[in-house]
């Protein structure tokens, strides 16, 4: 396969608030027809950033080049971009198919296009039983379907999602993932999503963006960002980690309890820096093979049955926080654990992460 | 659930004490509504004088279709209240607009803005008449016109207001995002949302404009060409209250009764929403 075309350049933009600044001279591309997804938590300039591509707010500084045409400060209503509102800002005084139609009529085009267009993604998104009804008597998320269409029928270059499922319950929100998934597929074309859920970027996007107070901390495939994460922050926000702190040594960290922590130390660590050696909770092993690398001894502190798996609270002399270990059903069932047993725990140096403290 | 807690319920009271408070309410409902109904009542009256009932008549209101003073009066009056109402209606609902849009700068203006509707109706009455004096301007219909939209501003202002407190903006963001221009968000999305507020806007206006009497005393002129409906009223009753008068009053107060009515209908309807 070759590599998908850029559609959208992110090029050393700014923003600032009066003093405030909101995003701090994030780069980074698009590609064509993919799921995107722009993670961080509240305040981190995900949502400006948004708004900076739908024309809301203007960059105090660098380019958005769209199709390589620099569109940071055309008009929201002149963009070949739509954004679909996290309160799905529907007109309330419009039935759903005048919701949908809104767009197109702006564009002008002949009344018969339109109707076939609308009747089209109507259906796509499962609306045509809801077509004559007003927003106030739909369901959150059929108001969601509603905002997805009306934004979609537009065939923009790129559609733009803010917090999409953040108004829907959990179990509607799983579904409504993959159904985003879908429709994405279906109509190739390109998603930037806006979430500060982890896990919800993590099954959607074919790509994420972390970010932190207005600046790009990695950008990568979910897969690589989970595993790979590019600091402290990312493996910590990301999924859940397990973290060790202690100082950096020759081939891993040196815990304050004297523990060394086998594992690859990046370049950018001297020795004797302030460091942290992290695991992910499923890359644990109780009852550790003889030969695994890391191998401490503790306490089980408390269970948590989650169907798939079991989740294990194991207090350790290693850290302040117990270590969070996940075994698969099938394993606990084996050999059963409980809780003040006393277990040993073991991973590879593989499978140590280690960051700058 | 908890009893709701009200005031000690009326079976608590004595029997002398509920009966000296229907008593109370009975007296106050009497001095606010008699006068009004006697008023509607002798409009009615064939023998035209207040001491004696002589009988159902609509004679007064036929004299007054031709009566040419009261004619060309409630010409005027009706001249100004659209007048100024329209314009009062356009303008108020624009700086409502404004203001919501932009609260950052609105505390300041608001005061200025609200002014009118508090300050004394004498106070304002003088003080046009001063600056229209002051800039040489011919008084007469316009100048009660200008007048009148100064305090009809404030009221549309503030009901057209209260409907944005719970206006949902991002709508207006996601016409502009669908490609629609300012004006065309404007007229397809912000004005029907907030409709029912601005025509209950414009009702207020329009029944104070109808029985607004000092402000337009004052910045009429000299002449009867620009006498509006309030004035001839008072006019007519320096030479005694006639059946006339009574009738003319009974039409302006269903006018008024109307409009009000009208307004606070479409006023719940949008706090409904």
């Amino acid at each position: 396969m070759s590599e998908p075309r850029t559609l959208l350049s992110i090029d050393k933009v700014s923003k600032n608030f009066g003093r405030v600044t909101a995003v701090d001279g994030i780069s980074l591309d698009i590609r064509e027809n993919e799921f995107f997804a722009l993670l961080g938590p509240s305040g981190c300039g995900k949502t400006t950033l948004l708004r900076m591509l739908a024309g809301f707010e203007t960059p105090n500084d660098g380019r958005i080049l769209l199709d390589g045409r620099d569109i940071a400060r055309t008009p929201p209503n002149k963009r070949p971009v739509n954004l679909m509102f996290q309160s799905y800002a529907l007109f309330p005084h419009m039935s759903v198919r005048a919701n949908v139609s809104y767009g197109l009529e702006m564009e002008r085009l002949p009344a018969a296009e339109i109707r076939s267009r609308v009747d089209a993604i109507l259906s796509t998104t499962e609306l045509v039983p809801f077509a004559d009804r007003k927003p106030e008597q739909l369901s959150g998320g059929q108001k969601q379907r509603v905002a997805l269409a009306r934004a979609l029928v537009k065939r923009p270059r790129l559609l733009l999602l803010d917090e999409p499922l953040g108004a829907l319950d959990k179990k509607l929100r799983g579904a409504m993932q993959l159904e985003l998934k879908r429709l994405q597929h279906e109509v190739g074309i390109t998603f930037v999503i806006v979430t500060h859920d982890q896990e919800e970027s993590l099954v959607m996007a074919d790509r994420m963006a972390v970010l932190r107070d207005g600046k790009l901390l990695q950008c990568d495939r979910p897969h690589a960002v989970y595993e790979y994460p590019a600091d402290r922050f990312v493996a910590d926000f990301i999924g859940v980690m397990n973290f060790v702190p202690g100082k950096a040594v020759a081939d891993g960290v040196m815990a304050a309890n004297g523990t060394r922590i086998t594992g690859k130390v990046p370049a950018t660590l001297s020795p004797g820096a302030a460091a942290v050696a992290s695991v992910r909770p499923e890359r644990i092993r109780l009852f550790p093979k003889a030969q695994t690398a890391n191998r401490i001894a503790g306490t089980v502190e408390a269970l948590a049955y989650q169907g798939l798996d079991l989740q294990l609270h194991v207090r350790t002399a290693l850290s302040p926080k117990p270590f969070l270990v996940r075994v698969t059903a099938d394993a606990a069932d084996r050999r059963p654990v409980s809780a003040g047993d006393t277990v040993e725990l073991g991973w590879d140096a593989a499978d140590v992460r280690i960051f700058k403290d | 659930m908890l009893p709701k807690r009200e005031a000690t319920p009326m079976a608590e009271r004595s029997p002398a004490t509920r009966r000296t408070l229907w008593l109370v309410l009975s007296l106050v409902f009497a001095f606010l509504y008699i006068p009004i109904a006697v008023l509607v009542a002798l409009s009615f009256n064939a023998g035209g004088l207040p001491t004696a009932w002589s009988g159902f008549s609509l004679k007064w209101y036929a004299s007054l279709a031709g009566n040419s003073a009261i004619l060309s009066a409630a010409l005027n009056t009706l001249i100004v209240a659209l007048v100024s109402t329209a314009i009062a209606t356009l303008l108020g609902t624009l700086l409502a607009i404004g203001i919501e849009m932009r609260r950052q700068y609105g505390k300041g203006l608001e005061a200025l803005i609200f002014a009118p509707m508090i300050i004394p109706d004498i106070v304002l009455a003088i003080a046009l008449l001063s600056f229209f004096s002051m800039l040489n301007v011919t008084m007469g219909l316009h100048t009660i016109i200008l007048a009148h939209v100064v305090f009809n501003l404030a009221f549309v202002c503030s009901v057209v207001r209260a409907r944005l407190k719970s206006f949902d903006w991002s709508i207006v963001e996601a016409s502009a995002d669908l490609g629609a221009s300012a004006l065309t968000t404007f007229r397809r999305v912000t004005l029907p949302v907030i409709l029912p507020a601005v025509i209950a806007g414009a009702l207020l206006a329009f029944t104070l404009s109808v029985d607004e009497f000092i402000i337009a005393f004052f910045t009429s002129g000299a002449g009867r060409a620009s006498t509006t409906l309030p004035m001839q009223i008072y006019a007519m009753i320096r030479f005694g209250i006639t059946p006339e008068i009574n009738a003319l009053a009974t039409i302006v107060m269903a006018v008024s009764i109307t409009a009000l009515t009208l307004s606070q209908r479409l006023n719940r309807g949008v706090i409904g929403q």
